[in-house]
């Protein structure tokens, strides 16, 4: 568990210097969230029914451009080798990966909810703890994914292009359940219909992370 | 040359018997024999694509070989790979170092993953013994190639490594630099350190080894003792046994 945590510190530190990944994620997210509130009248009907939708797939493609990079720095000056040749197990690699990723995006997303919630006209006060858990649930489900895909797609060519075609096929289900989720909060449907969507994403995050758990190692030895 | 190869010595510091690695239909390394004692250094000499870095993956953990077996100070390293990690200091031709980081930083993270005891005082020792001390809080993106190389020793050395594996370590140094690298490698061997080298360098890999070997095609094709070795021949033995090669690559 302390190789999770030492891996973990270098790379809050690697970010705390460059800011590389967060910004990246910050910047594309508001400029998502302007053009969207010039676009719809602020408040209209539409943009009530259409903001969940808009804000998980902001948040989605705002995470790629973060996750795509996560491994990159280890690619260069091999330092992936380095990691592999230490006395550490290979799953701890992945599980630091997941947990910095999953903070770095959670750090959009304390910026951006609000945002949203001011450029749409969302009420989002009263039910900020039930956003706050399909936000874990949600954003936890598609880190799992993307930090597998991520270790996949640093060795193509092609990498920004790969992570999206692998990821969003796979993360459909849990981006779905997240919006749906969402709806029911905004729309307040009730406790019953938001419990629903919970459980489906926590069934799809724990599969998800048992695969990657097993696959990870296969994934990055050869 | 088979009897210099595998002796059959107890205790060899690395044991390589029947070793081949296939990607696809395609040999890397052919039933490769070979033992080395501790304390030995044995730089192995081949063309590109001869299966030296194959190697050195295999014998670090990196990859699986496809057959055949590696014995380490004792260790299996398929088995336990862990183990056999502890003992290895591997230096490449890349650093496996972060260039966002400070020399001290990656020391202590290195150091850390190996659950090296006493670590700041190691890491000061270690950074003033390859002259980095007055750079040891800079970042490593500042660094020459040279300086970054003598860092990647520290690195490989930190933990205290018994088996040393070295993979084209004078690649992208300048003369200077390549001429210090051979002086921190002179002092590595003789402070007892198992030693394999695989390098294009024939003058360097010379003047360190204590065994020397070529490879090609996947294949031992020459295993011997340095003193037994004709270096003023040693140029065209090589050539003559792999030139067809070099004239095709």
């Amino acid at each position: 568990m302390s190789a999770v945590f030492v891996i973990l510190w270098k790379d809050l530190l690697s970010e705390f210097r460059t800011k590389e990944m967060v910004l990246s994620m910050l910047v594309f997210s508001l400029m998502v969230a302007v053009i969207f509130n010039f676009s719809f009248p602020p408040g209209s009907e539409f943009i009530q029914q259409a903001a969940p939708g808009i804000l998980w797939m902001t948040l989605v493609f705002a995470s790629l451009l973060g996750m795509n990079r996560s491994f990159v720095y280890e690619v260069d000056k091999g330092c992936m080798q380095g990691l592999m040749l230490a006395p550490v197990n290979r799953t701890a690699i992945y599980l630091s990966k997941l947990l910095v990723n999953f903070i770095f995006i959670t750090i959009v997303e304390l910026v951006v909810l609000p945002l949203f919630s001011v450029f749409f006209k969302l009420e989002v006060l009263h039910v900020a703890g039930q956003l706050a858990l399909i936000m874990f649930l949600g954003t936890l489900g598609f880190t799992i994914i993307g930090t597998l895909f991520s270790a996949i797609s640093v060795n193509t060519k092609t990498r920004e292009v790969m992570l999206p075609i692998l990821h969003f096929p796979v993360s459909i289900p849990i981006i779905i359940c997240s919006v749906q989720a969402t709806t029911a909060v905004l729309q307040e449907q009730g406790w019953q219909v938001l419990w629903g969507w919970c459980k489906l994403i926590v069934v799809f995050d724990i599969i998800f992370l048992i695969v990657a758990y097993f696959t990870f190692e296969f994934i990055i030895e050869e | 040359m088979s009897d210099s190869i595998a002796s059959g010595s107890q205790t060899a510091a690395i044991k390589v018997h029947g070793l081949s690695k296939t990607f696809g239909n395609q040999f890397a390394l052919r039933k490769i024999d070979f033992e080395l004692p501790p304390g030995e250094f044995l730089t192995i000499f081949g063309p590109n694509g001869a299966g030296k870095t194959t190697l050195i993956r295999i014998l670090s953990t990196l990859t699986h070989a496809s057959s055949g077996e590696v014995e380490m100070g004792g260790i299996v390293p398929s088995k336990e790979p862990d183990k056999i990690r502890r003992q290895i200091g591997v230096i490449g031709h890349q650093t496996y170092l972060y260039e966002n980081l400070t020399a001290e930083e990656n020391l202590k993270f290195y150091g850390r993953l190996y659950g090296v005891t006493d670590l700041d005082q190691k890491i000061a020792t270690i950074i003033a013994s390859v002259g980095l001390r007055l750079r040891r809080r800079d970042c490593v993106r500042t660094f020459s190639r040279g300086m970054q190389q003598r860092l990647a020793i520290a690195r490989a050395l930190l933990h205290e490594p018994t088996i040393l594996l070295l993979d084209e370590p004078y690649t992208g140094l300048d003369q200077h630099a390549a001429e210090m690298l051979s002086g921190w490698l002179r002092e590595l061997r003789s402070s007892q350190r198992t030693t394999l080298m695989v390098t294009h360098d024939l003058e360097r890999g010379i003047d360190l080894a204590d065994r020397i070997a070529i490879l090609k095609k996947g294949r031992i094709v020459f295993y011997e003792k340095r003193e037994n070795v004709d270096r003023s021949n040693f140029k065209q033995t090589y050539y003559k046994l792999v030139g067809d090669e070099q004239n095709t690559a």
